[in-house]
């Protein structure tokens, strides 16, 4: 494994401070890690632009690659392109479900139209919009009409 | 001793900052809420939708500073700059009022601020079409949200489909303005904002129709926010925002 290799894979495998379930690469926040003259870049990108978690993100890649041995590490924002919720994969998307969040639908479907959002505990599809907005901005808050068990909704983005 | 900074207006940072400014504002507006929602679902969305627009701001300030390249930087723009250097619209200044007031502006906004950043996503500018299309997306939630209100406060009660409509009465004087063109320099770069006005019209008269309220007819239209003609609200609202930085510059946590 090169050493740039071994960067991308620490800073890739940080969990998501507000997913936990979930790893910063698996959520495809970490776009990109380079050699730079001033040592290893990381180049992340924002779930959405306010993501509050971003700042604490930032931290961990450099106290992780720091604490790995790595002497430089400069972290770098990038917004183009704008992060999809189409790049968390099959994987990941079955670990959101089994933390008790439903994961995003395929972006083909509008979030001016939400399709059906299948319960993660019962898997029924009898479910309802409690609120569009939840307590992070990537989630909403529903209930399953069959279990009657209230849950979150990763959104499509 | 001034503490406000100088800024070189180009076209395209004037222009940067006029959207910054809008989502700044509008944002700040919204997190008045906080704490005085009438639920906790709708305390969390107003809160949401204030990160959502101050979190766009930020990205465009940072974009501003980088086409200014003058070393100013986000905050720098935020709170160093008097109301006349701000270059936000006159409609996301106006004051939040009561919860059909600020969810009126919510939908008339959204509704705009989403039609604009879908045109942009097609900018020859590439780091503004990316977060435009990013932004588009979180936009559409806010129409989607603002609606769902707007319907229940129009075709509810007769106090909250008078208080609706009173606010469209407040705010379509403010209309006009949204729709003023950009600098012709930047064709290309940004969307001809005035032929959004149709697509515009169209879905806001969709959704005043189901709520069972009426776009009023405006006789005459306020407008200059962009020339940084603000009215004496804008100036309350950087007081408060403002004056923390500016009694401690340079504090940190």
């Amino acid at each position: 494994m090169t050493t740039l290799e071994r960067a991308r894979e620490i800073a890739a495998s940080i969990p998501d401070p507000e997913l936990p379930a979930l790893s910063i690469g698996e959520l495809g926040i970490v776009r990109n890690v380079t050699a730079t003259t001033r040592g290893v870049e990381v180049a992340i990108t924002p779930t959405y632009n306010g993501c509050p978690a971003m700042g604490v993100i930032a931290l961990a890649i450099e106290a992780a690659l720091l604490e790995a041995g790595f002497e430089s590490v400069h972290i770098r924002l990038v917004r183009e392109p704008g992060w999809t919720s189409d790049w968390i994969g099959a994987e990941a998307r079955e670990k959101l479900r089994a933390a008790g969040i439903a994961p995003p639908a395929p972006r083909a479907a509008s979030p001016s139209a939400p399709t059906r959002i299948a319960c993660p505990r019962c898997a029924s599809t009898s479910t309802e919009e409690l609120a569009p907005f939840g307590a992070t901005a990537c989630k909403s808050l529903w209930r399953c009409l069959t279990c009657r068990e209230p849950f979150e909704h990763f959104k499509c983005h | 001793m001034s503490v406000t900074i100088a800024v070189a207006e180009t076209p395209l940072v004037r222009f940067l900052l006029g959207r910054a400014d809008d989502a700044l504002i509008l944002g700040h507006r919204l997190s008045e809420w906080t704490g005085r929602a009438p639920i906790l679902e709708e305390e969390l969305a107003l809160a949401n939708m204030a990160l959502d627009l101050i979190g766009q701001a930020r990205a465009l300030y940072s974009m501003a500073a980088e086409a200014e390249g003058g070393g100013h930087d986000e905050d720098a723009y935020a709170y160093l700059r008097d109301d006349a250097q701000f270059r936000n619209l006159l409609i996301v200044e106006q004051p939040r009022g009561d919860f059909a007031d600020t969810m009126v502006r919510q939908a008339l906004y959204a509704i705009y601020a989403k039609l604009f950043w879908q045109a942009a996503s097609r900018s020859t500018h590439p780091p503004l079409a990316g977060f435009a299309a990013k932004t588009a997306k979180e936009m559409a939630y806010h129409v989607r949200h603002a609606s769902t209100w707007v319907i229940r406060l129009g075709d509810g009660t007769e106090a909250s489909r008078a208080r609706a409509q009173v606010a469209l009465e407040r705010l379509a004087p403010y209309v006009e303005e949204m729709f003023e063109p950009e600098d012709d320099s930047l064709t290309g770069i940004v969307p001809a904002v005035p032929e959004l006005r149709e697509d515009w019209e169209r879905e806001v008269r969709s959704l005043l129709g189901e709520a069972r309220l009426n776009l009023p007819d405006v006789v005459f239209s306020q407008r200059g926010g962009r020339a940084g003609r603000h009215g004496e609200a804008l100036g309350h609202l950087l007081a408060v925002f403002q004056h923390l930085h500016r009694s401690h510059p340079g504090a940190t946590w």
